[in-house]
Parts: structure tokens; C-alpha cells; sequence
């Protein structure tokens, strides 16, 4: 195993760093000493406040955004797909109109309800009568989903195209990092908008497989490309490191072949940049996919996802500000939250972390 | 007598004529007070060619209603006045010969273009022919009557109109010969794209480059990315004002590139004095309790409707249009436009108030003249019988905001009804003509018809008939795909009653639109009004039902 893995204590850890007695001390060094890294990882994880605390937010919003159909069923009584603009409901002693007909001056305009911070249209309805609140958790669950799933396809993307173009080299590795230049030359936004308006327009067909152009399978593999390069590019530098390290070579001089030399020696050190890398790809991936929709290019009415609210709020801002505002602060918190443990799961797991933590 | 003693009396003459002169003629005192200074209009967008024989939209039409004349002209005035012909260009309305084949025009004298040449009878002839080499949206459908039109239509480049358009240098006249009797010739003449043009513009669209004005006012900018802006015609004398008035304002400034949004703001600080786009629903409230002097109102002879491919599954079925046209609620359609001040449901292909109109709904609980509510149950069962529950539907509509919207709400109907619906929202500059063509297989889209014209035709004959339909074509207006032969032959009977007996006609086209109606082509939603938001500084504002509202009319002073 690398040495660049090693949970190595720091001298705070060593002196007991005000845990106790100094045996007690040695002891939990000495465990500590004795577990893997990826223990010694999870452990230092469970230690970060902000991280945990980052952890539960995000479960939280994972279990509200399961239970859509349980609220919109329950709770709400509404179908979030079904547009009700001519629908009412009954607050109270009160009849109310869901759209309403503004009847000051001229008497121009219908606006919908406003929040009623009750069950039924608990954030208010959006313009085309439905409840906010419903299509939020509805819109989460696609929102989670699509950069759930584009960041699995990125991070697999990236670690097999950086490490089969570090361990390679050669020509491999000349048209490979090429490539992924190519890629990184557009802007991203540019290259994810420009794939989606092609596929939204037409859908995908690779061979048998005919993707609709509405499904959501379409800014999972857009989202997912378009990140490669931004995670491919640090892995085939620390592969290429890794495979002029003197383990490896003294590997090669045994004489054990590349491919155990790739799966015991090299990939499990790149795990760790992939595990770090995952909760920001997951962030960042969630703003692209919020830009995409709310463009109109990312997830496809009727389906919704925060973004695609954040967009029906935009022609309210005046009067229900509520249904962009609703979305928007859902994104703020989930990707704050992702960020914080990505930067507790970087603490825990890179060792360059591991040292700005020891001098701390 | 003293001097003094003359004088008094004449001076008190002089007075009481001055006076007497004043108030014989109120208006033209105080026009006068009000000429001068800059109309600030604002849009969205520019709307294309600025080419008289090519721009076929609203927002250039009302540009080019103040910049150009054809040899008739809608009168420049208000209210049901402002769908009367008069004459423009040409002396006077000429009376039909030949059993309605032959006009006879006499061209004013003294007209000039606004470089400095005087408008002939070769401009005239050269004005036609040009329509048909540059390709005229309506050349074939409108101007397609002139003898000589059929070899323009096969051989654009060589179209002379022998026989069609005759000039006539030493009377000053123009001769039209038509192959049919055509009682909307005259509404034909008086649109954009007859306006006469010099004889020597160039056979290709002008694209931004100006045509030569006979008008009050020429165009001397026009970037479509940033202003177009419009200065007095040196050369133009009023002639006529029915025809063309000679106009307030000396200079006209058209800024494009605002958002809707931007240019209620705009408005409302007095940096604009009109916005073409319709105001944002979420500003309306705001703006009908702030600036309730600053909006008109204004009658609008259009349509807003789905139309359903019936050529093609799951609306080559009657039931299943018929299904969606009860289960569409039209007050929700109101409510997206921005509620029932703004639009009125409608069920039939005329819009309310127009010739030939007849209240007609039967897509509703107890159908009779107006649309009431929904009937969910009977679209329902429509919808077991036709067979079609479970088939997959695409709803086509452009990203302009209550399209998308309006788009979204039919999405929903149809699921509702049990189709599996999705919805394709695509740019509004290619939404029109994708729809029309029939190999984009577009099954059902959202769209709106605005009047060319007054005349039934134009909706009925236009949108519906047989001739409109044009399979794999962008310009195929018979969106639906529509195409019933006996009811082709009921509008052609009824264009040629309107020659010799329009009233006859108005009643057999309210028999047709009934008809047509009942074979639901299409989902009518509603019939929208025209809403002009102005600065507090604008004056003398004049709506006409044909271009809204008339620059040329307005005052900022």
C-alpha cells in the first residue's frame, strides 16, 4: 500500500491533545495507528461537527423530498402536475380562489394565492395554480436525482479515463489528455446549453436505445460529460505520480504484472481524490442542472426540478416572489451543505488536508 | 372720426373672426400647439425585413402604416371608422368594371417619394410585379387574382403581369384586370404589402434597409439589435388626412432589446412612450391601480387557439377533438392571459365583434351562445369512445411567457383526459413555421391568428381551407391540416356572394364558422383585447382596429 495514504497521527493526537491521561493517549494512538485509512478517514469524518451537521441537513431534505407523494397526497391534496387555475380552496370560514383576480383600479391581472403557511399551499401556488410546496419536494427528488447520478457517471468517467491515460502513457496518454483539453476549452455552460438544445430537441438514439428527448436521463449524461475533464485531469496527474513511485517500480522490478500493479497499487490510492471529489462535483452539478432548467434546456415540463420552479417564479417576482424565493434557498442550503462535507470529507481523506489540520 | 375710432371696431372685428375662426376650427388650434418633439417606443425585439412586400407582422405593419401608402388606404382615425377604405395614393375609390374584374386608378399628382422622384404609374406596376419576384408571403394567395399572376408564380424572375397591371403615363392611371371578381381587393390594397414602391428598388428583399417613403415620416436608422429611428419626410404634403395624416411628432425613436419587464419600468418613468410587447402579468395589477390614465383598452380582432394536426393519431379522431375541446377550461386560458379584463373565452374560428360573427359554443355545460364551463364528464366519455386514452401527445408552443403557459395548461387537459402528454416549448422565432410544416409531425401546438383584414375570409379561408394546407411546406397556415372539400366549396360560393352582396355573405360565413366549429379543428381558447401602456405625456391617442395604435396621430407635447 502507498505511504501517501497512512493515517499518520499528528503530534496533538500524539501528545492526547487534552483527551486524558497520556496512557490513555498512547493507547488511542496506538489504535489508531493500527486501523486502515479509511477508518482513520470516517473516524476524523464523524469528528467534524460541520460535516455531521452538513450530513443530517442533507438527510433531511432527502427524506422530505421521498415523501413528495405522501404530501402531495395527505398534506397538500393536490396533484403538483395538474394545473388548477381555476380551482379554490377553503382556509378557515373562507372560500378563496386559487388564482385571484386583482380588483383594485382597472382591474387587470390574476395572481396566484400566496403562501398560506397551512397544508394546502403552505409556500402558495406557482402560475399555473399548483402548489408550490408539493412541486418543491416533487422537484427535489429530480434535482437530487440528476446530480446524484451525473456525478457517479463523471467520477467513473474520470477515473477510468485519467488512470488508464497515467498508467499508459504513451500515445494513450497523448490522445486522451487531448481530448479532455478539447473539452476543457469550451466554456461549460456554453458546451452543456449547446448539448442540450440539440438533445432536448431531438432526444437520443444510440443504436437499439431511444432516449425521449423529455427524459432525465438526457442532463444526467450532459451534466456528467461536460464535468469530465474538471476531474479526469488532477487523477492522470496523480496516477502518472503514482506510477514513477518507487512501490510501483519496486512492483515492476518483481515482476508483478501491470494489471495487479493498477488494481492493488494505484486505484485504491485514487479513491480517495474521487471520494473527496464527490460531494463538490454533487454541488456543483446541482447549480448546472438549476442553470439548465431554468433555461428551459434541463429537466422538461411536466417533470420539475428546482430549477424549472425557480423559472415559473420569474414571472411572479412582483407578486408571489415566494416561488422563486422557495427553490432557490433549496438549492442554496443543499449545496452549502453538500460543500461543507466535501470539505470535511477532503479534511478527513487527503493527506495534504490531513496536514493543514495538524498544524491547526 | 378719429383714427382710434376706425380702428376700435375693426380691431374688435378682427378679434371676434380671429375667434369665430378658432372656434370653427378647435382642433387645428390646438394640433398645432402639440406638434414637434420625440415618440419614444420601445420593444422586445425587432420583427425581421423591413421590406414592405415581406414583413407580415403587427409590430412592423404599424411602422409602415405611417411611412408608406398604397393607392388605398385604411382610414387613419378610431373605432369602426378604421376599417373603411379610402383612397390614397389614388384619387378616389374607383368603381368596379367588368363585373368586378377591372379597377380603374388615377393617381394623385404631385406625390413624392422620399427621394425626390414623383410617384408614376410604372411604380405602381413595377410595385406587383416586384411582390411576385421577391416572393411575397400573400403573393400567391392574395394577389394571385391579376391576370398574369399564374406565369409570376411559376417564373418569379421573368413576371411581368402582362395584361394584369397596366399603366397609363398620359391619363396617370393603373389598370388592374382581374381573373375573378374579388370583394376583398381593396382591403388587399390596403396592406404593407401593396405599398408602392420606386420602380427601381432593388428585386430581393431589402432586409434592414429602408424602402423610399411616401409618407409623413421615413426611416433613417434601422439596426434591428439596437433602434430603428424615423424622421419627417421632406417631400410629403398632406393630400389626405384619412389617408395619411401628416403626423405630431417630428422624429419617432423605436429602442429594441428591453425586456417586457423593463419596458413597464420604462413607461412608468416617462424614458418611454409606448411598449409594443404585452406588459408581464405580474405587473398588471400594479399598473391597472397606478397608472389607470396611462392604459387603453382596446378591441382586438384575434384569436388565440390550439390547433390539432387532423391528419395525423390521436386527432384524426373526431371524439378525441371533441373530447379535448369540452375538457378545456377557457377561464383558466383568461386567467394565464391575465384575467377576464384582458381576454373573453371563445369557442368558434371568428372572433368576437367581427363580420360574420354569431355566438356559437357548444364545448360546453349547457351549450348555446357562450361558453360557460367546462363539461369534464362528457369529455370523458368522448374520450372512451374515440379510443385514443393512452396515446402519447406532444404540445408544441413557443417560449414567448403566456404561450409557454398556455402550453403547460393544455399539457395538463390532456393528461387529465388520459393521454400521455409532454410539452415541447421552442423558440418563438421558429415555433410558426415549425408547426406548419407536416413533416415536423407536430400533433396539436399553441398559436394565434391576428386579422389581416376585416373580412371573415380571412380567418375561415385563410386558416382553414383546403387551398392553405400545403403538406411539407413552412408556409402551410392551415395548421390543422384541414381539408373538407364541400366546405371549400360553401367558401367559395360565399366569396363571390361578398361581391355583390357582402351582408348575404356575412350571414353564410356565421353558417360556416358554425360548421367548422363543429368539426373542431381546433381548440378556440379565447379572443384577447389590445392593451397599450403609454407615458403620462403621450396625447391624442387614437387605436385603430387594423394597426393600433397610430403614430402619426399621438402628441408628446
Amino acid at each position: 500500500m502507498s505511504d501517501s495514504v497512512i493515517d499518520t497521527p499528528t503530534p496533538a493526537d500524539l501528545s492526547g491533545g487534552g483527551m486524558g491521561e497520556p496512557g490513555e493517549a498512547m493507547a488511542a494512538a496506538r489504535t489508531r495507528a493500527t486501523e486502515g485509512p479509511w477508518r482513520a478517514g470516517l473516524r476524523k469524518l464523524m469528528r467534524d461537527r460541520t460535516a455531521m451537521g452538513a450530513v443530517v441537513v442533507l438527510i433531511l431534505i432527502i427524506l422530505a423530498c421521498v415523501a413528495a407523494p405522501w404530501y402531495a397526497q395527505h398534506v397538500s391534496q393536490s396533484d403538483p402536475f395538474q394545473s388548477n387555475l381555476d380551482g379554490q380552496i377553503t382556509i378557515g370560514k373562507n372560500t378563496l380562489d386559487i388564482m385571484q383576480a386583482d380588483t383594485g383600479g382597472l382591474g387587470l391581472g390574476v395572481t396566484p394565492i400566496g403562501p398560506t403557511w397551512r397544508g394546502q399551499y403552505f409556500l402558495g401556488a406557482d402560475d399555473q395554480g399548483r402548489d408550490v410546496m408539493a412541486r418543491m419536494l416533487y422537484g427535489g427528488r429530480n434535482s437530487l436525482i440528476i446530480s446524484f447520478a451525473s456525478t457517479v457517471i463523471c467520477l467513473v468517467l474520470a477515473a477510468l479515463v485519467g488512470t488508464v491515460a497515467g498508467f499508459l502513457g504513451g500515445w494513450v496518454d497523448t490522445i486522451l489528455a487531448r481530448l479532455l483539453d478539447v473539452l476543457w476549452a469550451f466554456p461549460i455552460y456554453l458546451l452543456a446549453i449547446s448539448l442540450s438544445i440539440v438533445l432536448i430537441s431531438k432526444g437520443l438514439q444510440i443504436g437499439p436505445i431511444n432516449i425521449p428527448s423529455n427524459s432525465l436521463l438526457i442532463p444526467i449524461a450532459i451534466i456528467g460529460v461536460v464535468y469530465v475533464p474538471y476531474v479526469a485531469r488532477p487523477i492522470r496527474g496523480q496516477v502518472l505520480s503514482l506510477a514513477r513511485s518507487d512501490f510501483v517500480l519496486a512492483a515492476r522490478c518483481l515482476g508483478v504484472p501491470s494489471s495487479r500493479i493498477l488494481f492493488r497499487d494505484i486505484l485504491p490510492n485514487v479513491t480517495t481524490t474521487i471520494i473527496v471529489f464527490a460531494p463538490l462535483m454533487m454541488a456543483l452539478n446541482m447549480l448546472t442542472e438549476s442553470a439548465l432548467s431554468f433555461l428551459s434546456i434541463g429537466v422538461q415540463p411536466p417533470s420539475a426540478s428546482w430549477g424549472t420552479i425557480i423559472q415559473d417564479g420569474e414571472d411572479l417576482l412582483y407578486t408571489q416572489p415566494m416561488v422563486a424565493i422557495a427553490p432557490g434557498l433549496a438549492i442554496i442550503v443543499t449545496v452549502l451543505a453538500l460543500n461543507f462535507l466535501g470539505d470535511g470529507v477532503r479534511d478527513a481523506f487527503d493527506p495534504r488536508a490531513k496536514l493543514r489540520v495538524g498544524k491547526g | 372720426m378719429t383714427l382710434r375710432h376706425w380702428l376700435r371696431p375693426a380691431g374688435l372685428a378682427l378679434l371676434a373672426l380671429t375667434g369665430m375662426a378658432a372656434l370653427a376650427r378647435p382642433g387645428a388650434a390646438q394640433a398645432a400647439d402639440h406638434t414637434g418633439g420625440t415618440l419614444r417606443l420601445t420593444s422586445a425585439t425587432a420583427t425581421g425585413s423591413i421590406d414592405p412586400g415581406i414583413n407580415y407582422t403587427v409590430q412592423f405593419w404599424q411602422v409602415l402604416f405611417v411611412t408608406n401608402d398604397g393607392l388605398v388606404a385604411f382610414d387613419h382615425t378610431a373605432g369602426a371608422a378604421s376599417n373603411d377604405i379610402v383612397a390614397d395614393l389614388a384619387t378616389s375609390i374607383p368603381k368596379p368594371e367588368d363585373g368586378g374584374k377591372t379597377y380603374v386608378f388615377t393617381l394623385r399628382k404631385g406625390i413624392k417619394f422620399s427621394t425626390g422622384a414623383e410617384v408614376t404609374p410604372d411604380d405602381v406596376v413595377a410595385t406587383f410585379r416586384r411582390l411576385f419576384k421577391i416572393s411575397s408571403p400573400n403573393a400567391a394567395s392574395w394577389y394571385n387574382v391579376i391576370v398574369g399572376a399564374d406565369a409570376c408564380l411559376k417564373t418569379p424572375a421573368t413576371c411581368t403581369l402582362a395584361g394584369g397591371v397596366v399603366a397609363d403615363d398620359k391619363a396617370n392611371t393603373v389598370t388592374f384586370h382581374l381573373t375573378e371578381p374579388d370583394a376583398e381587393f381593396f382591403d388587399k390594397l390596403a396592406t404593407p404589402f401593396a405599398d408602392i414602391l420606386p420602380a427601381d428598388t432593388p428585386t430581393k428583399d431589402l432586409g434592414t434597409i429602408p424602402a423610399a417613403a411616401t409618407g409623413p415620416y421615413m426611416i433613417t436608422t434601422n439596426d434591428p439589435q439596437k433602434e430603428m429611428i424615423l424622421k419627417r419626410n421632406p417631400y410629403f404634403k398632406q393630400w389626405s388626412a384619412e389617408a395619411q395624416p401628416a403626423g405630431y411628432v417630428d422624429e419617432i425613436d423605436y429602442s429594441f432589446g428591453l425586456t417586457p419587464e423593463d419596458e413597464v419600468t420604462a413607461v412608468e418613468n416617462g424614458e418611454q412612450d409606448f411598449m409594443f410587447d404585452n406588459p408581464p402579468t405580474d405587473r398588471l395589477g400594479q399598473m391597472s391601480q397606478k397608472y389607470t390614465k396611462q392604459i387603453h383598452l382596446e378591441p382586438l380582432f384575434a384569436i388565440f387557439y390550439a390547433a390539432m394536426n387532423v391528419n395525423m393519431a390521436p386527432f384524426d379522431n373526431k371524439d378525441a377533438r371533441l373530447a379535448v375541446n369540452y375538457a378545456f377550461n377557457r377561464r383558466s386560458a383568461v386567467n394565464i392571459w391575465g384575467g377576464p379584463r384582458l381576454a373573453v373565452p371563445n369557442c368558434q374560428i371568428l372572433p368576437p365583434g367581427f363580420p360574420g360573427y354569431k355566438p356559437y359554443c357548444p364545448y360546453t355545460k349547457n351549450p348555446g351562445a357562450h361558453w360557460t364551463a367546462p363539461d369534464m364528464a362528457k369529455a370523458k366519455a368522448l374520450m372512451k369512445s374515440s379510443g385514443q386514452i393512452g396515446q402519447k401527445v406532444t404540445v408544441i408552443a413557443s417560449d414567448r411567457s403566456s404561450m409557454a403557459q398556455l402550453g403547460t395548461y393544455l399539457t395538463s387537459v390532456l393528461n387529465e383526459l388520459g393521454f400521455k402528454a409532454t410539452l415541447k416549448v421552442i423558440s418563438g422565432n421558429i415555433q410558426f413555421t415549425y408547426i406548419q410544416n407536416t413533416k415536423n409531425n407536430v400533433q396539436i401546438s399553441v398559436t394565434d391568428w391576428y386579422q389581416d383584414y376585416p373580412a371573415p375570409s380571412d380567418f375561415i379561408n385563410v386558416l382553414l381551407s383546403c387551398g392553405s394546407f400545403h403538406p411539407g411546406s413552412d408556409a402551410s397556415i392551415n395548421i390543422s391540416g384541414f381539408c373538407d372539400k364541400s366546405i371549400d366549396a360553401q367558401i367559395n360560393k360565399n366569396l363571390k356572394t361578398a361581391v355583390t352582396d357582402p351582408a348575404a355573405a356575412n350571414a353564410e360565413w356565421a353558417v360556416l364558422d358554425h360548421e367548422l366549429t363543429d368539426q373542431a379543428p381546433w381548440v378556440t381558447m379565447f379572443t384577447p383585447k389590445q392593451l397599450d401602456f403609454v407615458s403620462s405625456r403621450l396625447g391624442n391617442y387614437t387605436y385603430s382596429d387594423q394597426f393600433h395604435m397610430i403614430f402619426s396621430k399621438v402628441w408628446v407635447h
